[in-house]
């Protein structure tokens, strides 16, 4: 198939960033989507061309460092995919594309579609953490966890930290992201210790952050490439509200 | 001068090596800690944990990753789990059948006093990640649930379904970033390792360059610990992450690190096949579906019929056949290279036929689909995103795919290289899966090191050498290393030749895989020495890197680390063609049974192949003799 693309061109942080077209001709349907660009840059470096930056690296939609906006979507069209693991069997032949990068303050564009997304990570320095010294743990099997709960916890854990989430909300707010974390540690008895300093620590480091705040337009949810619930979100605001009243 | 190294096992018996050996090494006082400053390069499994363990134990620590955050590490992928000999299961596990298991998986290429500490802390490691908050998978009563693995009788594997790698690496990032919270660690993201700073055969710190503006710097501490993962991506494809690559320990290694067993690599066998030019890697299907599907090809070449048409009875379930006892968890080399075999045979499926079907109609059939679901759910969708295929109605299709490196820099007994204060950890050392690494073993190690051994082994070290970075000699040598770094970027921007990275890479690739792949012979490897110089010849007359070395250049990025693949290849080739045996993921075809498995030969190379960088001239090649005391060299036969 024949593409036209239009991607977000950006020198550097602050820089004025444009949409510039690109033909790409010859899209096998069986190639990711960061293959397809791969092509695109193989030409434009051919050519002298400064290539696309963007960001990728395990290719199996776990490690979290890709993400794009494609046509409007976080990750693109595909429900509960990353775009590394898009393939172009998603489009269509003479398909236009606009391809952006995540638009967030507090994830401030790098360069093209490559962003920082630091801030996450300043999140869960603040309490998204179990503390507990290696050396110090009982048996494995000392204090058994319900399989609902180690589901549940395993199902707020899968969160991969992309990124989708902040980029897909009206308000730039990482509130499914933080309360996937919290939501993760606080199904598990380990988790408990701390959970009202870590709920209270997390939410003020978001709102630090410049990250938005949350008014449920549950695009994240819609967004999110491992399909995190935003029940998680209501967990939050229940657990943030008992902690500050006590 | 040729060498015997000596790993510097402590005396006394297997079983109490370790602890022997943890209550004779020095202390560092709790206030003098502070004292002393760490370099952790790598954020993987073996960094994090080695990081946030250290930082723990109050000593300054800084540590390193090319990634935008510590979360994103290839440590991450792994999917199916982590053995520990719990015995949970009451299924006659103990630590000496996984210290026997890993030891015979590796096809006694391993060190006996290594494998054996690492069996005895493995369940330590379970116990920790649990702490932390790990979601691993539980049975209905709430106790931890285990899965098998290849290679192995007993269930010992842990896991989070299907992302194992990913809870345990998010269990160290989280103890990581607490550390950095607290001040104890200094994180730095996006800075990549360019050189170690080396000064009268010690380690003194490292120079790194910044992805996002270019600068490159030095900096100095009391020990540096690589924590770099593998080099499979000397293949180009491979199942690791894009970014993977031998950079760290190759520099290492030209300041005069050992390599050891470079050409131990491991050759996964149940990987989604390649589809065209275009790929730029491959995906892996965790070893744990092999629990439940069956490996068949049709028996008659050129079966061009769909799968579901080919009855019963045409069908060559080959590793059933052949392997009867361990069936489709036989391990990885005799998996793969049985694969190979059957396809060579013009009995392959799908495009090229390079395939085999891993069929879970059975297990269907007999658990029905919810209980597949919830096994393997999200890698029947990940497959089925890649293939556009359904895996509950039509078999995969799989073929093997170049996963792991056992091969690494040479460490002894404490973890530390012949580079006094130098040590490496995980995958990028070589210590303890021999010449095969058996599934779930990579995510043990990695913690194994960097939990439990190396808060040990570097206070050893640091309470018997004290503090010793800041003195003028340093300072050079520092600046020199940060000045043959620039130099390095600047040649690479000034080519301004055709040629892209990326081509340069592919073209390494395929060599590595026809030459130096799955399996290898002497005419192959000493045709593979001649293009290999012939390539890196033209990469540095011909290669095109556009922009500038002071902003984010990822083509710039990549060509620093095609040209140092291209030199190691090399070196893989080297070790590959001196060593006339075939065994574990390292297969001669000269040296192999009647039958067409591996051929041993114990009485000339029960060694570890160390090569030292030497200039210009061939790599100076010393030998750790391995001894076996507790087990007996055996044919492995997995019959």
């Amino acid at each position: 198939m024949n593409l036209r693309l239009h991607i977000w061109r950006q020198k550097e942080p602050g820089a004025q960033g444009m949409l510039k077209a690109y033909d790409v001709a010859d899209v096998s349907e069986h190639m990711s989507f960061l293959e397809m660009l791969d092509v695109l840059n193989e030409r434009l470096l051919e050519n002298g061309e400064d290539p696309v930056a963007f960001e990728h690296d395990c290719r199996e939609g776990i490690c979290g460092t890709c993400g794009m906006v494609i046509n409007g979507r976080p990750h693109g069209p595909e429900p509960k995919t990353t775009v590394c693991q898009l393939h172009m069997r998603s489009f269509h032949d003479g398909d236009s594309i606009t391809i952006e990068p995540w638009r967030a303050s507090a994830f401030p564009v790098v360069k093209d579609l490559v962003v920082d997304r630091s801030a996450f990570d300043r999140i869960v320095q603040k309490g998204g953490y179990i503390s507990v010294n290696t050396g110090n743990a009982p048996d494995g099997n000392a204090i058994p966890v319900p399989k609902v709960n180690a589901d549940l916890a395993m199902d707020a854990a899968s969160c991969i930290g992309c990124g989708a989430c902040v980029a897909a909300c009206p308000n730039a707010s990482a509130m499914l992201f933080t309360a996937a974390k919290i939501g993760h540690l606080h199904a598990l008895p380990q988790g408990h210790a701390e959970k009202g300093a870590r709920v209270y620590n997390m939410v003020l480091a978001m709102d630090d952050e410049g990250f938005g705040a949350c008014t449920n337009h549950l695009e994240c949810e819609a967004a999110c490439p491992k399909g995190i619930s935003s029940l998680f979100i209501a967990k939050l605001n229940t657990e943030f509200v008992i902690t500050s009243l006590l | 001068m040729i060498m015997e190294l000596s790993g510097r096992t402590p005396l006394g018996s297997l079983t109490d090596k370790w602890e022997k050996h943890k209550n004779e090494l020095k202390l560092v006082n709790p206030s003098n800690k502070r004292k002393f400053s760490v370099i952790v390069v790598g954020t993987g499994l073996a960094g994090s944990s080695a990081a946030a363990t250290l930082a723990e134990l109050g000593y300054n620590v800084t540590a390193i990753t090319y990634n935008d955050s510590p979360r994103r590490a290839h440590s991450i992928a792994a999917q199916g789990g982590i053995n520990a000999a719990k015995n949970y299961q009451n299924d006659g596990d103990s630590v000496w059948r996984l210290f026997y298991d890993t030891i015979k998986g590796g096809d006694f290429r391993a060190r006996e006093a290594n494998v054996y500490r690492l069996a005895q802390v493995s369940g330590n490691i379970i116990d920790q990640c649990v702490a932390q908050g790990v979601p691993f998978a539980r049975e209905y009563g709430g106790y931890l649930a285990n899965r098998s693995f290849g290679g192995a009788q007993v269930s010992r594997t842990f896991y989070a379904r299907g992302q194992t790698g990913q809870q345990l690496l998010l269990g160290a990032y989280q103890a990581l970033s607490r550390q950095v919270g607290l001040g104890k660690v200094n994180l730095l993201t996006k800075k990549e390792m360019m050189d170690v700073v080396v000064v009268d055969g010690r380690a003194h710190g490292v120079v790194i360059r910044d992805l996002v503006d270019g600068k490159i710097e030095s900096l100095t501490a009391d020990a540096v610990l690589l924590c770099t993962g593998g080099y499979s991506n000397v293949f180009y494809l491979s199942t690791n992450a894009k970014a993977c690559n031998v950079t760290a320990a190759y520099r290492a290694y030209k300041r005069g690190a050992l390599f050891a067993n470079p050409c131990f690599t491991q050759i996964h066998p149940t990987c989604i096949p390649v589809s065209g030019d275009y790929q730029s890697k491959l995906t892996l299907m965790s070893e744990s579906l092999r629990n439940d599907g069956r490996i068949w090809v049709p028996k008659e070449r050129g079966d061009t019929r769909l799968p579901n048409l080919i009855p019963e009875i045409e069908r060559d379930y080959y590793l059933e056949r052949k392997y009867p006892s361990f069936g489709n968890l036989s391990p990885r080399d005799i998996a793969s290279r049985a694969a190979k075999e059957v396809c060579d045979d013009g009995r392959g499926v799908g495009p090229g036929g390079k395939g085999v079907y891993l069929d879970f109609a059975d297990a269907i059939s007999r658990l029905g689909r919810k209980v597949i679901e919830d096994r393997y759910g999200n890698l029947f969708e990940m497959y089925q995103r890649i293939t556009g295929e359904d895996p509950y109605s039509v078999p995969m299709r799989i073929y093997p795919a170049v996963h792991y490196t056992m091969g690494g820099l040479w460490v002894d007994y404490n973890l530390m290289s012949n580079v006094n204060g130098l040590f490496v950890l995980g995958e990028a050392n070589f210590s303890d899966h021999g010449a095969n690494r058996l599934g779930a073993s990579a995510l043990m190690q990695g913690l194994a090191d960097g939990y439990f051994i190396i808060p040990y082994t570097v206070g050893g070290y640091l309470a018997s050498t004290g503090p010793g970075t800041h003195t003028e000699a340093v300072r050079n040598k520092a600046a020199e290393a940060v000045q043959h770094s620039e130099e390095k970027i600047t040649r690479l921007l000034a080519i301004n030749g055709k040629r892209t990275p990326t081509s340069f890479h592919r073209e390494l690739g395929k060599i590595m895989w026809d030459k130096c792949g799955m399996a290898r012979n002497e005419q192959g490897l000493q045709s593979a020495l001649v293009e290999i110089p012939q390539l890196r010849d033209e990469f540095w007359n011909n290669l095109r890197v556009p922009g500038t070395g002071e902003e984010l250049n990822q083509s710039l990025e990549h060509a620093s680390r095609v040209a140092d693949f291209l030199e190691f290849a090399e070196l893989m080739v080297r070790d590959a063609l001196h060593r006339k045996e075939s065994c574990g993921g390292h297969f001669r075809e000269e040296f192999q049974t009647e039958d067409g498995e591996a051929k041993r030969n114990d009485n000339d190379f029960t060694y570890v192949a160390a090569w030292e960088y030497n200039g210009n001239n061939a790599p100076l090649m010393h030998k750790e003799h391995l001894h076996f005391e507790n087990v007996e060299l055996a044919t492995r036969s997995y019959k």
